[in-house]
């Protein structure tokens, strides 16, 4: 039986400081996120303090695979002494690297993670304007919600979907690499010409992510990425879940994409975990394939599987549909957040892959690379100029500018599924069919009180020794529907530790 | 290519419901196209006046 699926995306945006040639991008994040916790739309409380992020239960570099000795693998480092907020959505807002980075709350389904997914969007939105304020006149802080520099430089998107401790984790990666390879041509967010040394020459390609992949499994994460990361760290309990952390996928700037990422990627899991992913072929070169899906924009590019049969990422696609569609008959929805937002996801599917099918033109509103591709070909044929032209490098960048009046994605007519008032909204109040709910309704109750918080358990500080921890365990926990009369019944957070009985 | 076949026959047709919904319609089609032409208009005082600085200036260090 599928569990819930807990989903959230966490998007490190590319950064860049105009006016000054003297800025480096890890002091800039940081003040960007500071600029922002500590003014009026973003403050978390009049303490002028962003609530910091407990490292306690951090463990990046546990390693899915067992088997595996940890000599092999080398963990991410955890940069604790950087900027490391908790918002009272119940999201992170950090420095990872040297880019600003946002993980959205546990949502409940796609289209909870859309809702979130532009809630960071539009605080990166304030924390620029923030930032200016803070800097000397005529420098300002600009962010991009993109994947690559186009010089050789990758920073992640990543999905992170709750999944059941005793699905085995070879079957997870069997499930996971047929779809990430073949997902592309309705996620990517498109790119002007080819990172890869000595690749083929590109134009144009479906994603900016792909080329980035050299592995098919692994726990690296900067470099030698591979296509299904075995970071095991659950951020739960580990005795009943894992976490998939996901790095294999764009950043969109298209609601549809990002719906259309995450709810498909929801689906199929839910699939393995009740034994019926049907889908048997395995691809007989995965990264090759993630590759070549990314440079084929005829779509008809077939992929090799390892019995020396072959089809193209579009019919694997429809396949894989036409499983999850007879797997939702027999199963229903509730795994992936209900009746409503699944039969959305498998409509959705559909009309994305048909649309594909019989013209990508079709769903410019829907598909990133599409719209992009639109733009650039209209400024093409406006100024007749090649794609070596450097405006069309320009404009493939600009795409992603997520300064309201500079950014093109904002121009090109993507669809919306979430209006910007209750993204607004959403920048300040958690899910309520998560445990963000209880992290979010803490921090704005009960600021003063709260220590640390992180994915898993908060610490409060209510005047008596020691601190008090919270576990939070269960990531469908501490809902409004557990907590909500709790939360609003106590005055304090000692009262409502009282209540709760930790 | 027999298999790439077999495949292909497997795949669903559009419901109806999705035909009805599709983004593909006229309409939306002319739509798209008339705020890409406003954009294209535009496209000089939106785009970053030194296309070819900027491109080279947009320098990332790697992340995750």
């Amino acid at each position: 039986m599928a569990i819930p699926k807990v989903v959230g995306i966490e998007t490190e945006y590319g950064i860049m400081v105009r006016g000054t040639d003297d800025w480096n991008p890890i002091s800039a994040s940081s003040l960007l996120i500071n600029a922002y916790v500590g003014s009026e739309v973003g403050g978390l409380d009049d303490r002028n303090r962003p609530v910091s992020w407990d490292f306690t239960d951090e463990m990046p570099g546990s390693d899915a695979r067992e088997y595996l000795v940890p000599e092999f693998a080398m963990p991410p480092e955890i940069e604790t002494h950087l900027v490391n907020a908790v918002l009272t959505n119940g999201a992170r807002y950090y420095v990872d690297h040297a880019h600003p980075e946002i993980s959205t709350p546990e949502c409940r389904n796609a289209l909870s993670v859309v809702l979130y997914d532009r809630a960071a969007e539009l605080i990166a939105v304030d924390s620029m304007a923030s930032a200016a304020d803070a800097l000397p006149p005529g420098q300002e802080v600009i962010l991009y919600k993109d994947n690559s520099d186009r010089k050789g430089n990758s920073y992640g998107c990543h999905e992170n979907y709750l999944l059941d401790r005793h699905l085995p984790f070879g079957e997870i990666v069997h499930a996971a690499t047929i779809h990430f390879v073949t997902r592309q041509i309705f996620t990517g967010s498109g790119k002007v010409g080819t990172e890869l040394l000595g690749g083929p020459s590109v134009d144009y390609q479906i994603t900016q992510r792909a080329e980035h992949f050299e592995e098919e499994v692994g726990l690296e994460t900067t470099l030698k990425r591979p296509i299904v990361n075995t970071r095991d760290e659950p951020h739960a309990d580990s005795q009943l879940y894992r976490r998939l952390h996901v790095i294999a996928g764009d950043a969109n700037m298209s609601q549809v994409a990002t719906f259309n990422k995450v709810g498909t990627t929801s689906v199929l899991l839910a699939m393995a975990e009740d034994k019926e992913f049907t889908w048997t072929k395995t691809l007989a070169h995965p990264v090759l394939a993630m590759h070549q899906v990314s440079h084929d924009m005829t779509l008809e590019l077939p992929l090799q599987f390892s019995d020396g049969s072959s089809a193209t990422a579009l019919e694997i696609q429809f396949e894989l549909l036409d499983s999850a569609r007879k797997w939702a008959r027999t199963r229903g929805l509730e795994a992936v957040g209900g009746e409503e937002v699944g039969t959305m996801i498998l409509d959705r599917w559909e009309q994305v892959l048909s649309g594909l099918e019989t013209d990508p033109g079709t769903v410019a509103g829907q598909v990133d690379w599409v719209a992009k591709l639109r733009l650039l070909d209209g400024f093409r044929e406006r100024h007749d100029c090649g794609w070596d032209d450097s405006r069309l490098r320009a404009l493939d960048l600009q795409y992603h500018d997520l300064r309201p009046g500079k950014s093109l994605a904002s121009r090109v007519g993507l669809e919306i599924l979430v209006s910007d008032e209750d993204a607004s909204a959403a920048k300040s109040e958690p899910p309520p069919d998560t445990r963000a709910f209880f992290r979010g309704k803490c921090l704005q109750r009960y600021p003063d009180s709260v220590v640390a918080a992180n994915w898993d358990s908060m610490v409060f500080d209510v005047g008596d020794d020691p601190l008090r921890r919270v576990p939070m365990m269960e990531p469908t926990r501490g809902t409004v529907e557990h907590v909500g009369t709790l939360i609003e019944q106590s005055d304090t957070a000692a009262e409502l530790l009282e209540k709760l009985g930790a | 290519m027999a298999e790439r076949e077999q495949i292909k026959k497997t795949a669903p047709k559009p419901s109806e419901k999705t035909q009805q919904n599709a983004p593909a319609s006229s309409e939306s089609g002319e739509k798209l196209k008339a705020e890409l032409d406003d954009l294209l208009d535009e496209i000089d005082e939106v785009l970053e006046t030194n296309a070819e600085d900027f491109v080279k200036s947009y320098i990332q260090k790697g992340g995750q």
